[in-house]
């Protein structure tokens, strides 16, 4: 009788454990299927084709790519950037992170929109203008006679200037919701200041510094045009490589065995990423950011302000108000010039079958269907994400990340070879665009989202199941309250990556409707002071588009906090 | 095989031969638990840290899958029914508020996910705030609560949806005295005018015996007495329970014919009780205090003022220290030679 008591509520535990997965392959149906179609598969189709010659593989070039010093020293470049980049943007953006979460001050809100606009900007704009700051004939080289672009700096600093938003930005949101007492217990406990920061804080914050440490590795090891502009013929990326195999040489084998190249350290570096991150996190409290910031207090607590203001003027703002000056400076002095001839696609020759100002209206649209697609794909990943679980959740949570580290210029190219028959013939249509930007965004949703949710108290969720909520309400009333503001963060994230999206877009937009950065880096491949100009305006243009759809979304996350 | 709903089936509540074990090779949390709750009835679980108090209630509310064995609810076995569909309600140890809702928005909470109107809500919310002490504070902010505060608003939200049963875990842990005083009375009131069946688990003696109609003493995973508060205080079951309840005056004895031979020489056993060896347990209102020579000569090694009597330790000549309690004027001094005497209604033999 016991004995076979126990064999049927045995049998129950495991029915309920099977409901549990059933649910969670359920919520990854969608983001696998996704992900099978519009990134394994084109990207595969493409490497295929790249090492196949008449049917056979060629496996025996893979060896002779490989073993060229010429790559070896490309792999070495590329490894070693992305390294110094990431390190310099923590040690740089961190006490920045820290500012924004803790500190109160006038123009707090603007400051936050402001650092984030550089993340958007195309990365040829930013490679322009790092170039008009610090190349030759620069505003350094006039003033003082500095030239840093025959040195690695200029790469490393223009990676900064793209990355620091993300630190910032990633680590900020966790930690001002992190609960001060924690760290005043460890103090009363005896810890130094710094010792209660790097014993009680900073391992509450493992998770979140892991995620945008990678992400901005993953950014630089995969860098494209900055490296491209900066570098120089001295310095290459595997990405700059893959490109010019790709468009330049038509080498379709080389550029494939380098895709799998990158590929393959791109899966190594989320491997080490997934298991120091199980290491790390753990449940926190979370506390409503509001009751953490405050106006600083002390010498030192002002110099950390005012230090971070001044980086953040030095090396965020200074080149975007180059960039604002020059598209001003017209041929007959300041004035709008190059704004005005914007609106015409008379003067343009074959360039543009349309006036450039269109370019807008398609990124803006493309953009919200890219950031729709992206927050749907991505909260179902990072709702199945939630708990953790065995290999089927990690290697899933390792999938979502690889559309970052593989070649842009791979599924640009990837898309134009495989969706262009039935049953997928989205060569057409209009949805091709935000479906490959989408690709970029669902990372940035997941990562930004994932900490949040995995820190939510399990027992606040168990309170409300046995006040009679089902699990959907459970997330509804319990999750989503709470990882608001993080949907907010990470909407904003997916739209900015969206509209500044360009190395598989230029593959893939269609001649008469460009998107923004499409149209930048057309205008700047033209000779020519007026396109030149007329570059540096769209660039405003867009830099002023970004700062307010950002500006914009800091409102909405007051409106609602005000209801915690 | 299959049990079914039975009518004439009376408890509320039935565990039966439960078992959670968290990891293999290690002793279950819960071993083999059979309990029943009658409708309206107050029962406490008592028990140190670690005794599966806590995993107890998380079986019964649907959060924890058992291992072995079955929860009834009204006699319908509760094996598949997922948490939200048991009706029952959990306060949780550290109340577990929704910190993004106010006071009003917390307690309307279970009745929102039941679709009650919101009439019927804001009616309901008004009705248990006055019942708990916290009239009109709908619109206050979880966070700017005080412990025993938050502490009512946890209890209102769970009792909201009326649940067929109300779980507490450690309902009482984080306040002072004399708030805890006052909320056990309260909280008697509350469950007697609404009809309330609760199971309640604690660490501490004092809650338990004020709270509960009925005490369970958990002992590693399994019941070691169940009982009303003062038959479990006058007649400890075990060894475990009387040394968790605070009484040291333990020791090894042999019965022949009505007494018992002890360290400290005979003592007087209840009529019944049968020849053998066993364990005794000498309850300190039983030790009597009279001259040297009228008793077990002992020399008093400490003394404790506790209010409402002293509580002495008593060091005889032989054997183990004995503790006794007596009233203010008549406790001997430090250092005293006193005499010792048992009477037979505070001795209790004690099961294996």
């Amino acid at each position: 009788m016991v004995l076979a008591r126990s064999e049927v509520t045995g049998r129950q535990g495991r029915a309920r454990r099977a409901r549990g997965t059933a649910t969670r392959l359920a919520l990854m149906a969608l983001p696998l299927a996704f992900f099978a179609l519009f990134f394994a598969y084109p990207v595969a189709a493409i490497v295929g084709r790249g090492l196949k010659d008449g049917g056979r593989w060629q496996l025996g070039r893979a060896g002779e790519v490989l073993s060229d010093p010429d790559v070896l020293h490309v792999l070495w470049f590329t490894v070693w950037q992305a390294a110094a980049s990431t390190g310099l943007t923590l040690l740089i953006a961190l006490p920045g992170a820290y500012v924004f979460a803790r500190f109160e001050f006038p123009g707090k809100k603007l400051l936050r929109s402001v650092v984030a606009v550089p993340f958007v900007l195309p990365t040829v704009v930013v490679g322009s203008a790092f170039l008009a700051l610090v190349g030759r004939g620069g505003v350094l080289d006039d003033l003082w006679g500095v030239r840093l672009d025959t040195s690695v700096w200029a790469i490393l600093l223009a990676h900064v200037f793209f990355n620091y938003a993300v630190v910032v930005r990633t680590v900020s949101g966790l930690w001002g919701q992190l609960d001060p007492r924690q760290e005043e217990a460890a103090r009363v406990l005896g810890a130094s200041r710094w010792g209660a920061w790097r014993r009680v804080t900073l391992p509450a914050l493992g998770p979140a510094v892991a995620a945008a440490a990678l992400m901005v590795f993953l950014f630089t090891f995969t860098s494209f045009g900055v490296v491209q502009i900066l570098g120089g013929p001295t310095f290459s990326t595997l990405e700059v490589e893959i490109y010019r195999q790709t468009a330049d040489f038509l080498d379709l084998p080389t550029a494939a065995v380098l895709t799998l190249l990158q590929f393959a350290a791109v899966l190594a570096l989320l491997a080490l990423h997934a298991w120091t991150v199980r290491r790390r996190e753990a449940a926190l409290t979370l506390v409503d950011p509001a009751q953490t910031v405050r106006r600083p207090r002390g010498a030192g607590q002002w110099a950390l302000l005012w230090g971070t203001l001044v980086v953040i003027v030095l090396l965020l703002v200074v080149p975007l108000a180059v960039l604002i000056e020059r598209s001003f400076a017209g041929p007959d002095g300041y004035g709008f010039t190059f704004y005005r001839a914007l609106q015409s696609a008379a003067s343009m020759d074959s360039t543009f079958a349309v006036a450039p100002l269109n370019a807008l209206w398609n990124s803006l649209a493309y953009g919200a269907a890219a950031t729709l697609i992206a927050l749907v794909v991505g909260g179902l990943a990072a709702a199945a994400l939630t708990k953790r679980g065995g290999r089927l959740v990690r290697g899933f949570d390792a999938l979502l990340m690889l559309p970052l580290g593989v070649s842009a210029v791979t599924v640009g190219f990837g898309f134009l070879i495989t969706l262009d028959e039935p049953p997928l013939d989205l060569r057409s249509s209009w949805w091709l665009v935000p479906l490959a930007q989408a690709l970029v965004g669902v990372p940035f949703v997941v990562r930004t989202m994932l900490p949040v949710l995995r820190a939510v108290d399990e027992r606040l969720r168990e309170a409300a199941a046995v006040l009679g909520a089902s699990p959907w309400r459970v997330w509804r009333e319990v999750d989503l309250p709470l990882v608001r503001r993080a949907l907010l963060v990470a909407a904003g994230f997916a739209f900015a990556v969206s509209l500044g999206e360009f190395g598989a877009t230029v593959f893939i937009a269609r001649p008469d409707n460009p998107t923004l950065p499409v149209a930048v880096a057309r205008l700047l491949g033209r000779a020519g002071e007026l396109n030149y100009g007329q570059a540096m305006a769209l660039s405003t243009i867009l830099m002023v588009v970004c700062a307010g759809a950002l500006l914009a979304l800091e409102r909405i996350r007051t409106d609602q906090s005000g209801e915690f | 095989m299959a049990e079914h709903a039975d009518p004439a089936d009376e408890a509320l509540l039935r565990l039966d031969g439960v078992t959670v074990r968290f990891r293999t090779g290690q002793p279950p949390a819960l071993d083999a638990v059979g309990l029943s709750v009658a409708a309206q009835e107050i029962v406490c679980v008592l028990g140190p840290s670690g005794s599966g108090k806590s995993t107890l209630l998380r079986v019964v509310a649907g959060l924890q899958a058992a291992d072995a064995g079955r929860v009834f609810l009204e006699g319908r076995d509760q094996s598949g029914v997922p948490t939200h569909r048991r009706g029952v309600g959990l306060m949780f140890q550290d109340h577990q508020l929704f910190p993004q809702r106010d006071v009003g928005g917390n307690v309307a909470f279970g009745l929102r996910m039941r679709g009650a109107s919101r009439a019927e809500q804001e009616r309901t919310v008004a009705e248990l705030l006055d019942l708990v002490g916290l009239p009109g504070a709908q619109r206050r902010a979880v966070a700017a609560l005080s412990g025993g505060e938050q502490q009512r608003v946890a209890l209102a939200r769970a009792l909201a949806p009326r649940p067929r049963l109300l779980m507490l875990d450690e309902p009482l842990g984080q306040l002072d005295r004399g708030l805890r005083e006052r909320l056990v009375v309260e909280l008697r009131r509350v469950f007697g005018e609404l009809g309330t069946t609760v199971l309640a688990v604690t660490h501490d003696q004092g809650e338990a015996f004020a709270l509960a109609d009925r005490v369970v003493v958990m002992q590693e995973g399994r019941i070691a007495q169940s009982g009303t508060p003062l038959e479990v205080w006058q007649r400890p079951a075990t060894e475990f329970v009387a040394r968790f309840l605070g009484f040291d005056n333990v020791v090894e004895a042999t019965v022949r014919g009505g007494a018992a031979d002890t360290p400290w020489g005979k003592a007087p056993v209840p009529d019944g009780t049968p020849d053998g060896p066993c364990r005794l347990l000498v309850r300190p209102a039983g030790v009597g205090i009279t001259a040297a020579a009228d008793g077990l000569p002992c020399t008093v090694a400490a003394r404790t003022f506790r209010g409402t009597h002293v509580a002495l330790l008593l060091q005889p000549d032989t054997g183990p220290q004995v503790e006794a309690a007596c009233a203010l004027r008549d406790a001997p001094q430090d250092g005293e030679s006193v005499g010792v005497t048992f009477a037979a209604e505070d001795v209790v033999v004690l099961n294996r």
